[in-house]
């Protein structure tokens, strides 16, 4: 049986299990909840093994009925958010334990996550955009779910910046709708590429803004990163390295992906493929340098942590729009191919360095009650596995070779290059460095140094804390090193996905 | 004496049952007339939003606990879950497997009946679960919590 609808039945099944069985079993999110997720994990791994499908909800072939597609790109995905759901998991059994209400975190973190199942695997823009707003309103709740002033205030602008993004959605879907009279993605994207050959009219045009902005807003794209460093620091820890290491790029980048490359199709020499492919670049650039800059000075750690997320969406964004630019313009395909591929590649493993911070953040907070750098360092001592993996992640992001992330921003430097924007390519180069310069920072003032206060009274977290850190740390290395393993089986299918969208039409309507 | 005044009470229970009738009628036959699951669900949690209001929220709970109203909520969602369960032993989640029955009767469309009163359940409890959360936090003023907070 094709497993497609148990990406998204399974986590919401478990959604309502928990709380309805935790009316009498107090435990019942720390049982099922770890259960769930690593079949969900395991699924998610098996399913690189399958190939591209189609499933038909209700027997209903489309255009008519509502189709689960999964191809590369999805199965992408797929991974990041199972695996990091289910180590999330496993970290927020101990961590969370201070909190309570916790079947009703179990059960919004199911929600959560079934929500960006839903996203990856929908085939259907409107379905794409209700799974879209389960998970977003999981996460505004679960950003919330300290309730203290100032988790209040961030979820309260998160949900009002997330609706505003989901009414543009909305709005660019039903004008997608005027003029193609489908929801069917692919039935779309075959429509637009016969009605308009490439040419788009003013109507796609407006309805193309609209989710350049909501989808950009989803993935905290500067000019509409307003609500990331209030959300992401505000949330606890294992939510914060899901929304930044997974719910950012489902629902952000992904989406823009499949959006842009496979319904509307890239077109060579079409005025609106360029005009997309330019805003791209340009949301691109402005979230690399202002995601940078501002993390230099912050003291909060998982301040620093947020906006360097927006520095680094930053740089995925800069492989694919220089990718869509290439195409566009009828550059080298293989040129476009390389800078798409090193987009997701920078992608999948911000997944793994990114949550693996946070969830270290959370670590260091649950042990020492702080998160302002001021008050921290010398941790090394006291904290032998946290640190040690905080630092594997820090020189990671940071792209000190032989790490994951210097792989991945190379090879989006070389594309850049090889596509003749070098003036793009060393501002990347100059705040690759302002990267490294904020997380020297976070060494210094939180590993290394002279032993605080606060951290002397510190001891290593509990073992089911460390070992999804552990576990992160290592895919931190090996998704660098063991590029040959994971390329071809996960990153190259991916980028193919997005490169022929012939070929997904043609999977989906046979 | 709790609640508000005699009128409103008065006829408050004369209403209230008709209400209920109404929505649960509303459910029903969502798939033969307009309505629905979700329609009749917000109807029936109007009666019972309307019992807390006149009544206060004692006499609302004696009539559908909040613990009830838990377990009804997420009753529902998994109970429309499972129908869509059903449809795998045909080939398809959410297929619908469930005997047609005749043209324009009550049993008619298969699985879409099961999902409306599914949907009712789930929409109806959480409508009033939201409302009564609501009350219950009208007390504390968003100033007291502020101030707690700076304190």
């Amino acid at each position: 049986m094709n497993p497609l609808p148990l990406y998204v039945a399974i986590p919401l099944g478990a959604a309502f299990l928990i709380p309805l069985l935790g009316i009498w079993w107090r435990k019942s999110g720390e049982t099922l909840a770890p259960l769930f997720t690593l079949v969900l994990a395991i699924m998610a791994v098996l399913q690189v093994t399958r190939p591209a499908a189609v499933y038909h909800m209700g027997g209903w072939a489309p255009p008519v009925g509502i189709a689960l597609v999964s191809d590369g790109l999805s199965t992408l995905l797929l991974i990041a958010i199972n695996v990091v759901g289910f180590l999330c998991i496993l970290f927020s059994l101990k961590y969370m334990q201070t909190y309570t209400g916790l079947t009703k975190y179990y059960s919004l973190f199911m929600l959560m996550v079934a929500g960006m199942n839903g996203v990856v695997v929908s085939g259907d823009l409107f379905n794409l955009y209700v799974f879209l707003e389960v998970a977003s309103i999981a996460s505004y709740a679960l950003v919330a779910f300290g309730v203290g002033a100032e988790e209040l205030e961030a979820g309260f602008k998160y949900l009002i910046l997330g609706s505003v993004a989901s009414v543009m959605l909305l709005f660019g879907i039903g004008t997608v709708y005027a003029v193609t009279g489908s929801l069917n993605m692919a039935d779309v994207a075959r429509e637009i590429a016969m009605r308009f050959g490439g040419e788009m009219n003013p109507a796609l045009l407006l309805a193309g803004a609209f989710f350049l902005m909501g989808f950009g807003l989803k993935a905290a794209l500067v000019p509409f990163h307003a609500w990331l460093p209030d959300a992401h620091p505000s949330a606890p820890a294992p939510i914060s390295a899901m929304l930044s290491g997974v719910v950012i790029k489902s629902l952000g980048i992904y989406a823009i992906c499949r959006i842009f490359f496979n319904v509307y199709g890239i077109a060579t020499g079409s005025a609106g493929s360029i005009i997309f492919a330019n805003a791209m670049v340009t949301f691109a650039l402005l979230s690399i340098i202002v995601g940078g800059l501002l993390a230099i000075g912050q003291w909060d750690y998982k301040r620093l942590l947020a906006y360097s997320s927006i520095g680094q969406i930053g740089y995925v964004m800069l492989g694919i729009g220089v990718g869509a630019r290439v195409l566009a313009t009828g550059g080298q395909l293989s040129v476009a191919g390389l800078a798409i591929l090193g987009g997701l590649f920078h992608m999948f493993n911000h997944v793994a360095f990114k949550s693996l911070l946070f969830l270290s953040s959370g670590a260091i907070q649950h042990a020492t009650g702080t998160r302002d750098m001021k008050q921290l360092g010398g941790l090394r001592e006291k904290m032998p596995i946290t640190s040690f993996t905080t630092n594997m992640a820090a020189l990671s992001i940071a792209g000190v070779p032989p790490f994951s992330g210097f792989w991945s921003k190379l090879v989006i430097l070389i594309a850049t290059i090889k596509a003749g924007y070098t003036g793009i390519a060393i501002v990347a180069i100059i705040f690759a460095f302002v990267t490294l310069v904020y997380y020297i920072k976070v060494q210094r003032e939180i590993l290394y140094g002279t032993v605080s206060k606060l951290v002397e009274k510190a001891r290593e977290v509990p073992a089911l804390m460390y070992v999804p850190l552990i576990i992160l740390a290592i895919a931190c290395v090996g998704l660098g090193l063991l590029y040959p393993v994971v390329g071809p089986r996960v990153l190259e299918p991916a980028r193919d996905a997005l490169m022929n969208s012939a070929e997904y039409i043609q999977l989906v309507l046979g | 004496m709790k609640g508000m005044t005699l009128i409103v009470k008065t006829i408050t229970d004369f209403v209230v049952g008709f209400i209920v009738v109404f929505g649960a009628y509303i459910v029903l036959y969502g798939h033969l007339t307009p309505g629905g699951g979700f329609a009749g669900g917000v109807i029936i949690a109007c009666a019972f939003i309307l019992l807390m209001l006149a009544h206060g929220k004692d006499v609302a709970y004696s009539k559908l606990s909040e613990k009830a109203a838990h377990v009804l909520d997420s009753a529902g969602a998994l109970a429309f879950l499972l129908i869509g369960w059903f449809g795998v032993t045909a080939g398809f989640f959410f297929m619908n497997t469930f005997g047609r029955g005749e043209a324009f009767r009550l049993l008619s469309s298969g699985m879409i009946l099961p999902l409306n009163i599914a949907i009712a359940f789930k929409v109806g409890s959480s409508l009033f679960l939201v409302f009564s959360a609501l009350a219950v936090f009208r007390r504390r003023s968003f100033r007291a919590m502020i101030e707690d907070e700076l304190a």
